[in-house]
């Protein structure tokens, strides 16, 4: 099995990347063209079997999302694209966004043809300016090829697509807090339910995907489900966008089919190629900061939902950062808390306060400071955080954290009598050398 | 997902902490507790506010589920099997408790809401002797610049219910939450003083706060100062729906008429004179009333808008300015009383007006903004010198020491202590309206009415409409009830598609029963309570017609001649001016 399969990152680097000739050229809205000659139903049909997975980090069924959208009555009903890009170590979207703009747009408008939805609106976050201005291109030259627009192929079918502009809150990736920051209010999540098929953009019927999601569709319409699903394994089907980053030698985005192992995504010269200067892994963070951490003796997980899951880990984004030994975990995990305590919304008690006292309790640990006591109530803000905190932000903010409590129990504890394995905490005379 | 609206005919059978409860699916899995004796704990959460769910003390174990639910915001399903005091569920809420205490100055001996504070009832039940955090709060001054409400949000919770107040059931906006993660806070628009934002003082953020972290400025001290010099003469007016209010504080229940002792216990505070703003609100009917007839009959302004709530003053001159000239010229109860209390009172009881000070009891935070006002002081002095709230008079019966349950039954004092009917029922929603109407029809048709009782502008509902037919000629009159039901007939008025005659706002949702002045703890219960005892007043009353008041006609005669006389406009009304924020 090829360990790179560009069924949706092919583009990419290759054609100009708003340019509806050369997109056509390449192969281009044939899915639309087919999507018109089908009914929503058999399209979603279609994408239940093809088991794709919501690639924005929490992994729901987007063929269910979608069949649950369809059963709602009320109309108009708005496509939202998630394209708040902000797991740190995750910029895959952005590869998709700024090289291949026209199959992202091409997955919407079939998506908004099955919907029978004219308004798409995509949320770029803040920080890819440049690339908003990329894909404003695309949209334009779409509508003048007559690919949106009135009238999309002389179908009769009306479709376009709206830019917004994220402005730098991570919250926003959440998807309820998003449509707030669409519709002019505070970034901050909503009470669920009702659910966002339900109630969402201007309280009217949404769909809201993540970037690849979305551009994984115009492929399973023109391939079919089966197809796409034996990209990948039995369980999670098709490829997946990977962000290799950290200490790791060939950082960059990959297109993996699932089943490719972890040591073979870290270590592969065609992939991660392993770790720089002949150092030792120490571990590696999936899905970006609100992900698991793993290390060595995960390392032959093979990559898919359902296996990671299983081993305690999770795709997320897919994110992978990876860590070498010279990296202290209290020291990395200060560094996770340190981003959360700064995107937290704040509207709930757990999340907006218990990223502070675990900061502080991190502190005091990477200072030599901390009793045993301390990790008792690390060990309990981690619980509460995780099953009390208002949304997935807050839910998911001690998963890095937990993950690395009980891999590096013992690294915790040398912190309690000075010892910093990696040698970054404490000064040499501290540490008794 | 997949999630449809809950049906609320639809009964489901669940358990919680294994009691079986059968409820509509539309039951809150808090409610269905309290149906199995379960009280689960809240702090975000208010009977009367959107749920927000943000504290998260409230969570719930669904069995099975690691996630725990947040009772105040989850709805039932049939067969849910919930657990309220699992390992985890306790764990979770102590947690979360302590991580707010750890950012609470804790400075609960100097704190307005010492023994009646929600954050404190949850530390005590929750047991907290032992902090699991060091206790770390922010440095925030307070701000107590406006002269009506403080805020001190070193305190401040993040509950956000006074944001739901004042956003969503005001329809103020003057607060709202800013910024992120540790720097959220509720505070006002760039963070500037409470004068500078569109504030009307209305109080119903401090009605909701579970804390002490608003409040209103308390002058209870002026009050004891002016009652221990000897110079002075110093005179009271209590509101009505002080009456019906004031014996929560004292353990009574909710809408207990207290009116007796209330003036027993104002008399050993040792004001000279205790007296009635119901008085003035008579002569307020006599004035509204004729006012209105005068409009009608000589192509004035129409609707005419009530002026008694000086919240909704405030509202009209900041939202609606245009509409200023629908506002009735009648200074509110308070400001008649007010100013008579310095002209016609001192010539008939032959006493100093310099010499007297006027208090008034109010249920209200916006009166103490009102009686400051330059445009509504017309006596030659202050016409009101202080305001209380009602939860202000509280504590200084509670610093006097006196066992207010315990107190004989007093009268007040005459003549501005004689009233009716009608002026008990200002105290709530409609009240007004109905006090007018008992006037307005015997005044226009020269019969009596049958039936004082107009049962059709009474109650919570936002929006009342009436039609009254005065001997043929039909006048159509509506109410709001609080100010986000204001807009609906506001903007109406504004678009012109309005035909009526009559406006009655107030500000508060109920009226001043549920005034920002009132004790702690009001909800839609307790307003429907204080109002069932205000109709029991008036329906007790021997006089239930402004007109029919014998010390109101006497003024007429004696001091003002008619109403709507050049002296009634010298001392009774006013104009206000658009507010530009």
């Amino acid at each position: 099995m090829s360990k790179i399969n560009k069924l949706i990152s092919g583009n990419c680097g290759v054609i100009c990347p708003d340019c509806t000739e050369d997109y056509v050229k390449a192969g281009g809205y044939q899915g639309l063209k087919k999507a018109f000659t089908m009914k929503p139903e058999d399209i979603i049909g279609e994408v239940k079997k093809a088991k794709l997975l919501g690639r924005g980090g929490a992994a729901y069924p987007a063929g269910s999302k979608w069949e649950q959208l369809l059963e709602i009555p009320e109309f108009p009903k708005y496509i939202v694209i998630n394209a708040d890009e902000g797991e740190p170590g995750t910029f895959k979207d952005k590869i998709l966004l700024g090289q291949d703009p026209l199959r992202v747009i091409e997955g919407m408008i079939i998506a908004g043809y099955v919907f029978n939805s004219h308004d798409g609106y995509i949320y770029i976050r803040g920080e890819y300016r440049a690339i908003q201005k990329v894909f404003q291109s695309a949209i334009d030259n779409a509508v003048k090829a007559g690919y949106l627009g009135k009238n999309i192929l002389g179908s009769g079918f009306e479709f376009n697509i709206h830019i917004m502009t994220g402005a730098g809150a991570y919250v926003c990736g959440e998807n309820s807090a998003l449509l707030n920051s669409i519709e002019g209010k505070a970034g901050r999540p909503r009470i669920k339910p009702p659910h966002l098929a339900e109630v969402g953009l201007f309280l009217l019927p949404t769909l809201v995907n993540n970037v690849e999601s979305i551009a994984n569709i115009p492929t399973i319409v023109l391939e079919g489900g089966d197809k796409y699903l034996s990209y990948g394994t039995k369980d999670s089907g098709g490829t997946k966008l990977i962000c290799l980053s950290g200490n790791v030698v060939n950082r960059g985005v990959y297109e993996i089919p699932f089943g490719v192992s972890l040591r073979d995504a870290i270590y592969d010269p065609q992939l991660g190629g392993g770790i720089p200067n002949g150092k030792k892994l120490k571990f590696f963070h999936l899905g970006g900061q609100s992900g698991p951490i793993g290390g060595e003796a995960q390392l032959d997980t093979p990559y898919c939902y359902k296996a990671l899951r299983n081993a305690g880990l999770s795709v997320g984004s897919g994110a992978i950062v990876v860590m070498d030994e010279d990296v202290c975990v209290i020291d990395y995990l200060k560094g996770v808390t340190e981003f959360f305590i700064h995107e937290s919304c704040g509207k709930c008690t757990p999340c907006r306060e218990g990223n502070k006292q675990i900061y502080a309790i991190l502190c005091k640990i990477a200072a030599g400071e901390a009793v045993q006591d301390d990790l008792v109530i690390l060990k309990r803000l981690i619980d509460t955080m995780t099953i009390a905190s208002f949304c997935g932000l807050g839910q998911s903010a001690a998963v890095a954290l937990n993950t690395c409590w009980k891999l590096f129990k013992t690294e915790f504890e040398d912190h309690l009598h000075k010892k910093c394995p990696a040698q970054v905490c404490f000064t040499e005379q501290e540490r008794g050398e | 997902m997949g999630h449809h609206a809950s049906d609320p005919n639809k009964i489901v059978n669940i358990t919680i902490d294994g009691v079986p409860v059968s409820c509509p699916e539309t039951t809150l899995i808090l409610d269905a507790a309290k149906m199995a004796g379960i009280d689960i704990p809240v702090l975000c959460y208010h009977p009367d506010l959107k749920v927000r769910a943000t504290c998260r003390l409230c969570v719930v174990e669904l069995k099975g589920q690691k996630k725990l639910k947040t009772a105040c915001s989850n709805e039932v399903w049939d067969g849910a099997e919930f657990i309220t005091n699992s390992p985890a569920v306790r764990q979770a809420r102590k947690d979360v408790l302590e991580l707010i205490l750890a950012e609470h100055p804790q400075d609960c001996l100097q704190c307005v809401r010492n023994t009646n504070c929600e954050l404190q009832q949850l530390a005590r039940d929750f047991g907290v002797s032992k902090p699991l955090f060091a206790n770390q709060p922010k440095q925030i001054p307070i701000e107590d610049s406006n002269g009506v409400i403080v805020r001190d949000m070193a305190k401040c919770v993040k509950c956000g219910r006074c944001v739901e107040m004042c956003q969503e059931v005001q329809t103020v906006g003057a607060i709202n939450t800013a910024h992120r993660s540790v720097e959220y806070e509720v505070t006002t628009a760039f963070d500037r003083p409470l004068q500078d934002s569109t504030c009307i003082y209305c109080g119903q953020c401090i009605a909701v706060c579970p804390v002490g972290a608003l409040y209103e400025k308390d002058d209870t001290e002026k009050v004891w100062q002016a009652i221990g010099d000897s110079d002075k003469h110093v005179i009271v007016q209590v509101a009505p729906a002080v009456r019906v209010a004031l014996g929560e504080e004292f353990g009574l229940e909710p809408g207990s008429i207290t009116t007796g002792k209330l003036v027993a216990a104002l008399r050993r505070l040792g004001f000279d004179k205790v007296f009635d703003t119901d008085f003035a609100a008579d002569v307020t009917i006599m004035e509204e009333g004729n006012e209105l007839l005068e409009r009608m009959s000589h192509g004035g302004t129409l609707p005419l808008i009530t002026s008694c709530s000086p919240g909704w003053i405030n509202f009209v001159e900041t939202f609606y300015p245009d509409l200023l000239d629908n506002v009735s010229t009648c200074k509110s109860p308070q400001q008649m009383f007010g100013a008579l209390a310095k002209s016609y009172y001192p010539e008939k009881a032959g006493i100093d007006a310099a010499k007297i000070v006027s208090v008034s009891i109010m249920p209200c935070t916006a009166k103490k903004y009102e009686s400051a006002r330059p445009e509504i002081n017309s006596s030659g002095y202050r016409d009101v010198d202080v305001v209380l709230t009602t939860r202000e008079l509280a504590r200084m019966i509670k610093q006097a020491g006196f066992d207010f349950n315990k107190l004989s039954n007093a009268e007040f004092d005459a003549p501005l202590g004689i009233s009716t009917g009608a002026a008990v029922i200002f105290g709530t929603s409609g009240g007004v309206m109905e006090a007018a109407l008992r006037t307005v029809y015997e005044v226009v048709t020269g019969k009596e009415l049958a039936n004082v009782d107009f049962e059709g502008v009474r109650g919570l509902t936002g929006v009342k409409e009436a039609e009254v037919d005065l001997d043929g000629k039909k006048v159509k009159v509506v109410i709001a009830n609080g100010l986000k039901n204001a807009r609906v007939i506001l903007d109406k008025i504004r678009a012109g598609e309005c035909d009526y005659q009559f406006v009655e706002i107030m500000c508060c949702p109920g009226g001043c029963i549920g005034g920002g002045g009132q004790p702690w703890g009001t909800t839609q219960a307790t307003k429907e309570a204080r109002m069932a005892g205000l109709y029991q007043a008036d329906r007790e009353l021997s006089i239930r017609q402004s007109h029919k008041n014998p010390a109101v006609k006497a003024l007429y005669d004696e001091f003002l001649g008619k109403p709507l006389s050049h002296k009634s406009h010298e001392l009774l009304h006013t104009h206000y001016h658009p507010k530009h924020k």
